[in-house]
């Protein structure tokens, strides 16, 4: 079970780097942007998906709180994206992101109940380590616009109180 | 028929309440950037605390003891009067990873 987990949780990580490393070259700022807008936009489409379909108080209440706060970091980059004209450009990250995702929300759509909840709240722990990590690493070191920079900063904290947080739940799933 | 002794009273309270009040601090402690500032305070019972949260997300300064949990909405301010002493760890309910301590002295 646990290594069901944990390789889950390496996969996506790895993934989401070789992606970015298949370019070759480092990521640019409008690549970067795109990455992280559609990062943002897969979190709320599962934080969506999980409203429609539990029943725990405290799965909703987890799941408002991602549409809440991905909303709001999502808002404050597309301001930032129109005030320094960068135009966010799709690429192969942004595209095996979205592709994951679908396959991930068309698995869970498949399950039910207590089942449904600890797969969901199980991947929001996974990928919120996936995406940390991926701005530990990549975007932020990646970024040269200092505006740019400061915005993934802030969203990798946010973030990593989200990855807490899906571990609370988690625990207390159990 | 309103008793005579209410005017007196009333003034009294109004007098209690205004030298409480006087006496009484208002401690600010800043959330910016998910970090708790300062991250650790004093205060008196009957100090008002008051979070100003200037990020954009919503926090909370939730106490582990249970005994407050203050909603702080994006770029609001969120207040408390305290009532009972101790030294309380306080957290953030959406992101656990804000932490801080609030010392309410007697």
């Amino acid at each position: 079970m646990m290594f069901v987990r944990l390789s889950a949780a390496i996969a996506a990580v790895s993934l989401l780097s070789s992606a970015a490393l298949a370019q070759g070259a480092k990521p640019t700022d409008p690549q970067i942007a795109h990455i992280a807008y559609t990062a943002g936009v897969i979190d709320i489409k599962a934080a969506k998906q999980a409203l429609n379909k539990t029943r725990s108080k405290e799965v909703k209440a987890f799941a408002q709180d991602m549409v809440r706060d991905h909303e709001a970091v999502n808002k404050q980059a597309l301001d930032l994206v129109k005030k320094l004209k960068v135009k966010p450009e799709d690429n192969d990250t942004s595209r095996t992101l979205s592709k994951n995702a679908a396959d991930k929300l068309a698995e869970l759509g498949k399950l039910k109940g207590a089942a449904f909840d600890k797969a969901y709240i199980d991947n929001e722990v996974a990928y919120h380590k996936a995406v940390d990590n991926a701005l530990e690493t990549q975007l932020i070191p990646s970024a040269s616009n200092p505006e740019l920079k400061n915005l993934l900063q802030t969203g990798l904290k946010i973030f990593q109180g989200h990855e807490q947080h899906a571990e609370q739940v988690a625990a207390n799933l159990k | 028929m309103t008793p005579r002794w209410i005017l007196p009273a009333l003034t009294a309270l109004a007098f209690v309440a205004q030298s409480i009040s006087a006496h009484a601090a208002t401690i600010q402690i800043t959330m910016e950037n998910l970090a708790v500032l300062p991250p650790e305070a004093s205060a008196k019972i009957g100090d008002t605390v008051e979070w100003i949260n200037k990020d954009i997300v919503a926090h909370t300064a939730t106490a582990r003891n249970g005994d407050w949990d203050v909603m702080l909405p994006p770029n609001k301010t969120g207040t408390l009067v305290l009532k009972k002493a101790g030294t309380v760890d306080y957290y953030c309910r959406f992101h656990p990873n804000m932490k801080a301590v609030l010392k309410i002295e007697p």
